[in-house]
């Protein structure tokens, strides 16, 4: 039975025809020579590797045992680094609404707003928020003033994009009931629009205010206030039994936050 | 005239379901605002004094100066460099991570253990990875490499994972009930499940780390990002103009590519 | 008719034999409480009883899909209870599986569903790869030709009819020569004409093979045109054992609890002509 089975049905069979496969290929070469070009320019110092494992070996050992009586010093800087975010996000989110709006196809009052709208999301976005630092420090001085801007800055952007989203999503039915009340464009705004995407505004708003402890917690590296100063400070003094109290301080207030932001939008939704 | 008056006084609704509630939320708020405003230790002096040097800075800015295009391109090149190699590695390392950190694919310590390293990863900002890396293998691109590295390894494997956990568990089972070994299982009835996905999030965390390759050069990691801090702390403001327009387009460029081809795949 | 599926040695032991066998699950639940029966020769059992009795535990206990808390499984000689990691697997590819959902890798064509069957015969880069022995990619033609599906080796299985879909995992089944068929609910999820052309594709395959088939099944009616003999389950005991022929009203009544029979129980043949 297998004689006469293997002369009627084809032996070969390939998954992909030859095209897909060529096309599969050349991906294939081209994220080969993207590995090799990327790698090979680094100028990479492998001997460096050899004794990685035992300088990270030394550097735990002489974390240990940390030094719990640096902890009252970072207190208020950890607190600060809170305040940071939580101001800065605040402001962003106060920022955020009229930019969204600006932006969205939908409510953009010319093709002119609509462009501003959008260079102020990329602009905002394609900045780090410590690259933001660095500007604000430059021009405010060093101190939390200038850390508050720069997550202001970076979070500005994130949270219009996704509320213009938002407001491009919106359903039309209700604007346009307003509008057939004769109301003034700012109220349909108000009345029709912003109701709809306040879930949004709030969740998103809430999430960005996670990330932003997380990144308050090394502006202090470009001397924007918060937390990171004094683990900067640590290093470079090779104290590394303060280094591990202020990693310990730090990990303790990005789970919190990261907790506390899945609580509320879990409450939300 | 009716016989029951109605009201003339009507508020909408509270947000936050009852109207004490509502108070409480607010007044919450702003003392909040007033607290930490005045914990802050703000310099207002010198925050006053900022408006006036934003002009002068922004006049020192401009024009941007490209004549040191050639440190410009480097550091730039170096950045692109750094997050597409670490792309690579961090795609790589993500497998087996995310294959221990699945709860149906893995036993209870492995997951434990993985989960572990997930969370831990994931809260550290990657300049205080970077940190360490300079410490352990000095300053330079090769740092840069491991944390960015690291991060997306930490960051795909956690994606893999939780994708892996909403795979449907039948096709599995079938493919484990003809006799088939684990790598087997894997790459018939798991793999084509979660593929496209993962691809989309790794053509994500490229862009990602596009973003972070800017950045970790500030403690020395290599990159753009070293360049940029220099020019800042020697005032060196129409340079930094110039890094900072750099920085934006290549960022922009980095999302621009990544929605393109997310939205090619689907 | 083929012997592919003829028993190892002589004397080795029957086909199947199940002795005591039990499953507590970890919550407590008892699924299965001392399982024994015998498969002797290549005939279709339809295991029966309503939903809970643990029909499905006991399938997945053969080719421990579901670890068995106590008893044995043998087949053909061979106790699949005490095999090592290495051994079960080359157990299972002697051991073909169809499901009610029918588990087949949705984003895969139906070529790889179909040779999937194979996977326990070859190697992880092969498989990978999906270079398959030119015998296996000739028998995958002939046996998607036998099921219904000639020319659809290229679609995606997740464009393909439910019945279509339980074609592929027959084939993928069969890919693997079983020397017995675990089949789990094949029908619950289709239509009742479909279903009946699954049934019988099922119960012409298995003769054809002389492979026996233990087919879980809900539907009384099926379970009496397409099988030889009946088992029910009840609270995880077999409390019927005997030919399809043997299903009185008073022994649905032990299995299923009291009802009126007398319009479930079939008293003709069926002779619908279909495919
Ligand atoms: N994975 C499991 N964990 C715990 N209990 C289970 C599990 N699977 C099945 N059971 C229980 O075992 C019993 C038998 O289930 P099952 O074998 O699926 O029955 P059937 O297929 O006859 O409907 C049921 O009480 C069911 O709730
Ligand atoms: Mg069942």
């Amino acid at each position: 039975m297998s004689s006469t089975v293997a002369t009627r049905y084809p032996e070969v069979w390939r998954k992909r025809t030859p095209r897909e496969s060529a096309i599969q290929w050349a991906w294939m070469v081209a994220v080969a020579v993207a590995a090799v070009w990327s790698v090979s320019a680094l100028d990479i110092e492998w001997a460096f590797f050899l004794d990685a494992h035992e300088q990270a070996a030394d550097l735990i050992d002489r974390m240990w045992p940390p030094s719990w009586s640096y902890l009252p010093v970072i207190l208020e800087p950890l607190v600060e680094t809170i305040h940071i975010a939580t101001l800065g996000t605040a402001v962003a989110l106060v920022l955020s609404v009229p930019i969204a709006f600006l932006a969205a196809r939908n409510t953009a009052a010319n093709g002119f707003t609509w462009a501003v709208g959008r260079a102020i999301l990329v602009g905002s976005r394609s900045v780090n928020t410590i690259i933001w630092g660095l500007l604000f420090v430059a021009i405010f001085g060093p101190g939390p003033l200038a850390g508050i801007l720069a997550v202001a800055a970076r979070s500005v952007g994130f949270l219009a994009k996704l509320v213009a989203e938002a407001i491009e999503e919106a359903d039309r039915g209700p604007i346009e009931a307003i509008e057939a009340t004769g109301a003034s464009t700012l109220q349909v705004y108000l009345v029709g629009v912003l109701p709809q995407v306040m879930p949004v505004l709030i969740g998103t708003t809430v999430y960005r205010w996670d990330i932003n402890v997380r990144e308050s917690s090394v502006l202090g590296f470009v001397g924007a206030g918060g937390i990171g100063l004094y683990l900067y400070a640590s290093i470079n003094q090779f104290a590394w039994q303060q280094v591990l109290v202020v990693l310990s301080a730090i990990l303790l207030i990005v789970i919190a936050s990261e907790a506390v932001s899945a609580w509320i939008r879990g409450r939300i939704s | 005239m009716s016989a029951v008056a109605a009201p003339t006084r009507w508020r909408p609704p509270p947000f936050f379901g009852t109207r004490t509630r509502q108070n409480l939320v607010w007044a919450l708020a702003i003392g909040y605002l007033v607290w930490s405003v005045a914990t802050l230790h703000i310099d207002t002096k010198r925050a006053l004094a900022g408006f006036g040097r934003a002009l002068d800075l922004f006049a020192r800015m401009i024009p941007p100066d490209f004549m040191r295009w050639e440190l410009l391109v480097k550091g730039m090149v170096e950045s692109l460099q750094m997050a597409i190699a670490s792309t690579l590695v961090g795609v790589v390392l993500s497998v087996p991570l995310g294959i221990a950190a699945a709860r149906n694919l893995s036993p209870k310590p492995v997951y434990v253990a993985a989960r572990g390293l997930i969370v831990a990863g994931r809260t550290f900002h990657e300049v205080i990875i970077a940190i360490f890396f300079v410490k352990l293998f000095g300053f330079g691109p090769v740092a840069g490499l491991l944390t960015l590295a690291f991060a997306s390894m930490i960051f795909l494997g956690k994606m893999l994972a939780e994708d892996i956990e909403n795979i449907r568990e039948g096709p599995v089972e079938a493919i484990r009930a003809t006799g088939a070994s684990f790598g087997q299982v894997f790459v018939y009835g798991v793999l084509p499940q979660v593929l496209s996905r993962q691809t989309g999030t790794t053509i994500y965390r490229l862009d990602a780390n596009v973003r972070h390759s800017t950045v970790v050069g500030i403690v020395g990691a290599g990159g753009i990002g070293h360049t940029l801090s220099a020019s800042f702390s020697r005032y060196d403001y129409d340079f930094a103009a110039a890094i900072l327009l750099s920085i934006a387009a290549l960022v922009a460029l980095g999302e621009w590519f990544s929605d393109w081809v997310r939205r090619r795949m689907r | 008719m083929a012997t592919a599926a003829a028993p190892a040695a002589a004397g080795a032991g029957p086909l199947l034999a199940i002795e005591g066998l039990s499953k507590v699950y970890p919550g407590g639940t008892r699924a299965l409480d001392g399982v024994t029966f015998r498969v002797e020769r290549p005939e279709v059992v339809a295991i029966i009883g309503s939903s809970g009795a643990g029909k499905s535990t006991l399938i997945r206990c053969i080719n421990r899909l579901v670890e068995p808390t106590s008893g044995s499984v043998r087949l053909s000689g061979l106790d699949l209870v005490s095999l090592s990691p290495r051994e079960l697997r080359a157990a299972r590819r002697r051991i073909g599986m169809i499901f009610q959902e029918f588990n087949l890798v949705d984003r895969l064509t139906v070529m790889e569903n179909i040779l999937s069957g194979r996977l326990g015969a070859v190697g992880f880069l092969a498989a990978w790869l999906r270079r398959y022995p030119p015998r296996d990619v000739a028998n995958a033609f002939a046996i998607l030709d036998r099921v219904g599906l000639a020319g659809r080796h290229d679609s995606r299985a997740d464009a393909l009819s439910g019945g279509q879909r339980q074609r592929v995992g027959i084939g993928r089944a069969l890919m693997q020569e079983p020397e017995l068929l675990l089949v789990d609910e094949p029908t619950a999820s289709l239509d009742p004409k479909t279903a009946r052309q699954i049934m019988r594709l099922i119960r012409t395959l298995a003769e054809e093979r002389a492979t026996p088939a233990l087919v879980n099944i809900h539907d009384v009616g099926l379970a009496q045109s397409f099988a030889d003999r009946i088992i029910g389950l009840q609270g995880g005991r077999v409390v019927f054992d005997g030919a399809a022929s043997g299903l009185t009203p008073e022994v649905l009544t032990t299995i299923y609890g009291d009802e009126d029979w007398s319009r479930t129980i079939r008293k003709d043949e069926d002779e619908e002509p279909e495919a």
